[in-house]
């Protein structure tokens, strides 16, 4: 199919949060229109204040095959949390 | 999402049942399935089918009702009504990004649809001749499409799922306004009144037949519901919404076309007339009122609109060249 | 008989709402979803601005009217949009064409209005001119990335302009209702925004490599008046079928 616009994935941030949200994707041919598309498309119910977009293809995301690989071993580093220590209550500031 | 990812080679058929089987299991889990996990080719070809058959739906879908726009009656159902079209053109666009993760194009899709290769709702191909039409669409095809929509903001495929949830938080605005519309004829004058019931007495049997074929009927549902892209039947859904629609005909004062429709008690839900299956697989061939006429406005749109698509292509494209030129 | 204010916000709101329903022609039928979908917004922005402007004339008037008596049950003699906004849609090219012209006067033409000494006059253009400032950037956007783009997009950009390019004219002809706000401290002189304009399109335009039309030559107007094209009347036939084919009935 020639001259297919690329498609794009949209991240909107509310005005309440603190970080991008992926919402979805849509074509366009370059950055300023997907941004512009973005906003028509994926702000008319006052979702968002700042709208990032990113080429699909620019996106490298992790390999499903490796799932245990990369992030079990997370899940026996119990001493990350704070909720491993406990603390003497009597002791303020902890 | 699309990723760059590491090519992990070809399997011998052993693990392929393996891997069926593991597949399987994270649907019964309720674990989703995202774009680059492995899936059988069947679930595959099967969701792009379904994912890309909704989509057409909501695109031509905005037809009926977009007749109606230059001649709402109140600049407030003009507004009303604007946007409930284009959020139909924004359901489509999420579902063919949905559909897109799957590794087929929206291009593709498009010209499937224009080609007459993909099939799309038979309810679009009924005409709107009234404005009344349009809240019966509102009331009868959304209200049903929800019924059909909310259990599938829980199906196994991520990004599925994921564009249900945002389409029915905008559709049961599309429901109310429909109904709203209704009342508003329902308590007007006797000609509002008349024209509200010849609405209903024309959609009421199509918006039947939207849920598809008697259960007996449709091929592809068992495995749909093992995997979780269908969770309910036909006939399930078909009865929910005869049950819950004959009281808000009720309310509104109207009859609903059908001298069989009557509680039935023993089973806790109401008998309904037969449906004439004829004219569903008709409508479906593409011998509907309006088959011919939904799909040569789509094909005219796009056509007279490659100019404005390859010409923002071209652009772009200087562009970049003259970024990369100064940047040399 | 009309006030002077009443035909002033009679003649902002019969521009949105005539525009606005020559944009509604489009929906699902653009060259693009995402762009089909950006009509609309501006379709809707349009509309929405068109309601508040009738609904302050209806209040004006203060014969019972509102919205929709002013929308549905005028005849075209007593609509007072300029002439650009009537104009048919034609190809995608000169729908944009026609928003690109008529949003760089709106965009001058609010911002005077936001120093109103009419506070309800003022208080529309603040929420409007921030629509307006959105649809004159995307339409910018697309006149310069169509006219710069392929032959055939050029082509059909520069034969949009050069048939609309009359109609711009009417946008900067004052009369005596104009002079009427202007000494209430109520409005602004029409051919005031006439250079400004004609800077910005300029700019936009060569950007575009497009040829601005030659100056003089044919100026159509009488829309401010009542006198219009022959579109019109067709258009609110269209419009108004249902509240005139159901006198007094409630939607």
């Amino acid at each position: 199919m020639k001259n297919q616009w690329p498609l794009w994935e949209v991240f909107i941030r509310s005005q309440h949060g603190l970080a991008h949200r992926h919402v979805g994707s849509l074509h366009a041919p370059d950055a300023t229109m997907a941004i512009n598309n973005a906003r028509d498309v994926y702000t008319r119910r006052n979702e968002g204040v700042s709208i990032w977009v990113v080429k699909s293809v620019d996106i490298t995301a992790s390999n499903p095959a490796d799932k245990a690989e990369l992030f079990d071993p997370a899940q026996s580093k119990v001493y990350r949390h704070p909720t491993f220590f406990p603390m003497p209550e009597e002791v303020k500031g902890l | 999402m699309y990723a760059q990812m590491v090519d992990t080679g070809t399997p011998s058929s052993a693990t392929i049942d393996a891997r069926e089987a593991r597949f399987q299991q994270r649907i019964d889990d309720g674990i989703r399935i995202e774009p680059q996990d492995w899936m059988p080719e069947r679930y595959r070809k099967t969701l792009i089918r379904q994912i890309s058959q909704h989509a057409h739906s909501e695109i031509v879908g905005q037809l009926p009702e977009g007749n109606w726009i230059t001649r709402a009656p109140s600049l407030k159902r003009k507004a009303i009504l604007l946007a409930k079209v284009q959020d139909e053109a924004g359901h489509g666009l999420y579902l063919y990004s949905a559909a897109e993760t799957l590794g087929i194009s929206r291009d593709q899709m498009v010209d499937d649809l224009h080609a007459g290769r993909a099939k799309y709702s038979s309810i679009f191909n009924y005409p709107t001749l009234t404005w009344a039409d349009v809240g019966a669409i509102g009331w009868l095809v959304d209200g049903s499409a929800i019924m059909n929509q909310i259990p599938l903001c829980r199906c196994s495929y991520g990004p599925y799922a994921r564009a249900m949830i945002r389409v029915c938080k905008e559709e049961a605005f599309h429901m109310r306004q429909g109904y709203d519309l209704m009342l508003a004829l329902a308590r007007g004058t006797a000609a509002q009144k008349a024209m509200a019931q010849d609405a209903l007495n024309r959609w009421w049997w199509p918006s039947l037949m939207m849920f598809g074929p008697p259960d007996g009927d449709s091929v592809h549902s068992a495995q749909s519901q093992a995997w979780k892209i269908k969770l309910f039947t036909n006939d399930e859904l078909r009865q929910k919404m005869v049950d819950q629609t004959v009281p808000q005909a009720e309310h509104l004062g109207l009859t609903i076309p059908d001298p069989d429709l009557k509680w039935n008690a023993e089973r806790g839900h109401y008998d309904f007339g037969a449906i004439d299956w004829d004219e569903f697989y008709n409508v479906v061939k593409g011998n509907g009122p309006c088959n011919r006429e939904r799909l040569e406005t789509r094909r005219k749109a796009w056509d007279d609109g490659e100019w404005f698509r390859d010409a923002l292509v071209a652009h772009a494209e200087k562009a970049a060249q003259r970024a990369a030129a100064k940047a040399a | 008989m009309r006030t002077a204010r009443c035909e002033y916000l009679l003649r902002f709101g019969d521009n949105a709402l005539i525009l606005s329903q020559r944009l509604g022609e489009w929906c699902g039928k653009g060259p693009a979803l995402e762009e089909d979908m950006a009509l609309t917004n501006t379709a809707l922005d349009l509309l929405g601005q068109a309601r508040l402007w009738l609904s302050l004339a209806a209040e004006a008037a203060g014969d019972g009217a509102d919205e929709d008596t002013l929308a549905y049950l005028r005849d075209d003699r007593e609509f007072r949009n300029v002439l650009l906004v009537e104009q048919p849609n034609g190809g995608y090219a000169d729908t944009l064409v026609r928003q690109f012209l008529f949003d760089a006067w709106a965009s001058l033409a609010l911002r005077q209005l936001l120093g109103s000494r009419d506070a309800a006059i003022a208080a529309i253009a603040e929420k409007a001119v921030k629509e307006v400032s959105y649809h004159l950037r995307r339409t910018s956007d697309l006149v310069v990335r169509l006219g710069d783009g392929t032959e055939r997009s050029h082509a059909l950009m520069q034969t949009a302009l050069d048939a609309l390019w009359p109609y711009h004219h009417e946008l900067f002809i004052g009369d005596a209702v104009d002079a009427e706000m202007v000494a209430a401290g109520i409005g602004f002189d029409p051919a005031s925004l006439r250079d400004a304009w004609l800077s910005y399109v300029r700019e936009v335009l060569a950007e575009a490599s497009l040829t601005m039309p030659a100056a003089g030559g044919w100026a159509p107007k009488g829309g401010k008046q009542g006198l219009h094209s022959e579109h019109l009347s067709r258009l609110l036939a269209e419009m108004q079928v249902l509240p005139r084919s159901h006198p007094g009935a409630r939607w």
